[in-house]
């Protein structure tokens, strides 16, 4: 990967000047780098890595298995779109294995979160089944060790 | 009562502990404390290497190995040597493996130098030369390196120091603490000085691969260094390997049977798993070596950036893991800046002082980590500089 991008990745707050001097490049050169990850969609976003349930006891998220029947012409797509129009839902992806869907939904509680599925979900023209998988605990986030992270263990 | 005083070796009494141990100790006291302070590797040792280790010790290979470390580790360093730096050592009698590059620093000093002869250490450097050559009743001569010099030996600062007593010099390069480098132009310098004498380098290579803007070059590849030179160089710092405790000297034949004489009764061999997985370290391991430099790299330039727009004036080092800024416009001497920075900003890094008396003025700081970590770091020592002002 580009190092500009997995400097990015790790640390989006790094200013151009910062990113310029560790790769040793100008900083109008990270900039333009930078327009041009940003115009080819590569780069879509910045945002912070946040600990939810620590920030907000009344956070849950889950992970849907959904099995859906694809359309003739639009394959997958015109469900996958569908779900994904919802508030509720974080991200959706398609799988290969043993479902189609995988959708990623939060909610205040577990009760929403199942309301939700057998409403919105379930009852979806081309969706077979669902399989509901609540997230419990979090040990890593976007390559970052949460709350049981290991400690530095060096002392020399 | 047993009078302990009158128990204890006068020499061993007369050694003064590590400067770097003194402020780990108080930095482990208090809560909240950041450090930039270790000098080892942030990085694990490499997935294939741990494997490598664990899988000899499933196979029950536990045995001690032949006092020199296993042939086929030698033979792998000797080729590694050749690959990486252009020397060539025969594995048969010029290789031979230690415990960590300090008992092989420890096992030259010992095996060259008798009481009463100088050793020439430039400084600042690695805490270990001094109270090694006190312990064998030598005598240790400091020969100050300087900022403006990129703390590299001069060939006039080594003529100045040699006497018809200089045995041994030390060659610490690239150095901790202050991350200077001697390029083959500087080399061929000393070279010319020592072609001359009968004065052994011992040359400390253990942060080679660790070189920027360029690769490592050891004196033993300069012209008719090699028959004076011992090589020392280990396996912690390029393959973040410094738990297994694995370093290695090269060096001409007479001068390594005997330092293999005293490593067979003093330690036997190194650990035998380690030396397993230093076998695959040096088969496949170019590649994360690569990979950590690296790293080291991005952040060796962004640390030297944000400590020079902090007013603290830092030489750029060009190898190690180190930066040595000096924190004399602050007006305060080494200990005093860590001691202050520590307890009021709770930030950890090492006085100067803890590397030679020429330390004085500078302190040194590791980027041996995040680069988050380091910008914390920062910023905390720009806020601790603001209340100096």
């Amino acid at each position: 990967m580009n190092q500009l991008i997995s400097l990015l990745e790790e640390n989006s707050r790094l200013t151009n000047a910062q990113l310029a001097v560790m790769l040793d490049i100008s900083e109008e050169e990270v900039a333009e780098q930078i327009r041009q990850y940003e115009s080819d969609g590569i780069l879509i976003g910045y945002t912070a890595v946040i600990d939810k349930e620590r920030l907000d006891k009344e956070y849950v998220e889950a992970y849907i298995e959904l099995k859906v029947t694809p359309k003739r012409d639009h394959g997958f797509d015109e469900i996958a779109v569908k779900v994904a129009a919802y508030d509720e839902v974080k991200d959706v992806y398609l799988m290969s294995g043993g479902y189609d869907l995988i959708v990623v939904v939060t909610g205040t509680n577990f009760k929403d979160i199942a309301m939700f599925v057998a409403r919105r979900l379930s009852t979806l023209d081309s969706v077979e089944s669902t399989a509901t998988h609540f997230l419990l605990k979090r040990y890593k986030e976007h390559g970052v060790l949460l709350d049981t992270a290991e400690k530095d263990e060096r002392s020399v | 009562m047993i009078d302990y005083e009158n128990m204890l070796s006068s020499k061993t009494k007369l050694i003064k502990p590590s400067g770097i141990r003194k402020f780990f100790d108080i930095a482990n006291e208090l809560d909240g404390v950041i450090s930039l302070g270790v000098g080892e590797p942030d990085f694990k040792t490499p997935f294939a290497i741990r494997e490598e280790g664990i899988r000899t010790l499933e196979n029950g290979k536990t045995w001690y190995s032949a006092n020199a470390g296993l042939m086929e580790l030698r033979t792998e360093i000797s080729r590694y040597l050749e690959r990486r730096f252009d020397i060539s050592y025969n594995p048969k009698d010029e290789v031979l493996v230690t415990v960590g590059g300090s008992e092989a620093i420890d096992l030259c000093l010992r095996a060259l130098v008798n009481p009463g002869e100088e050793v020439l250490i430039p400084e600042p450097s690695f805490v270990c030369y001094t109270p090694l050559v006190e312990l064998i009743g030598a005598v240790p001569v400091p020969i100050e390196t300087k900022a403006e010099n990129q703390f590299r030996l001069t060939k006039q600062d080594l003529l100045d120091k040699i006497t018809d007593k200089t045995k041994v010099l030390v060659l610490p390069y690239p150095n901790n603490p202050t991350g200077g480098v001697m390029r083959r132009e500087h080399l061929e310098e000393i070279a010319e000085v020592l072609r001359e004498r009968d004065i052994v380098v011992m040359s400390d290579e253990i942060y080679a691969e660790l070189t920027y803007n360029g690769k490592h070059t050891s004196i033993a590849s300069i012209d008719g260094m090699k028959e004076r030179t011992v090589v020392v160089n280990g396996f912690s710092k390029a393959y973040a390997m410094t738990g297994w405790r694995l370093g290695y000297a090269a060096g001409p034949a007479p001068i390594l049977k005997q330092m293999t004489k005293i490593h067979q009764f003093a330690i036997m061999c190194a650990p035998t798993t380690s030396q397993y997985a230093a076998v695959e370290a040096l088969r496949n391991g170019d590649e994360s070596i690569e990979r950590m430099a690296n790293e080291y790299n991005m952040r060796r330039r962004l640390i030297v950036s944000e400590f020079n727009r902090l007013g603290l004036d830092t030489f750029e080092p060009e190898g190690a893991f180190y930066i040595f800024p000096c924190i004399k416009s602050t007006g305060l001497s080494s200990e005093e800046f860590c001691e202050r920075l520590l307890f009021s900003q709770k930030v950890a890094v090492v006085p100067g002082t803890a590397f030679g008396e020429s330390g004085e003025g500078f302190i040194r700081v590791s980027y041996s980590y995040s680069v988050t970590h380091i910008l914390e770091a920062v910023e905390r020592i720009r806020r601790f500089l603001d209340t100096l002002s």
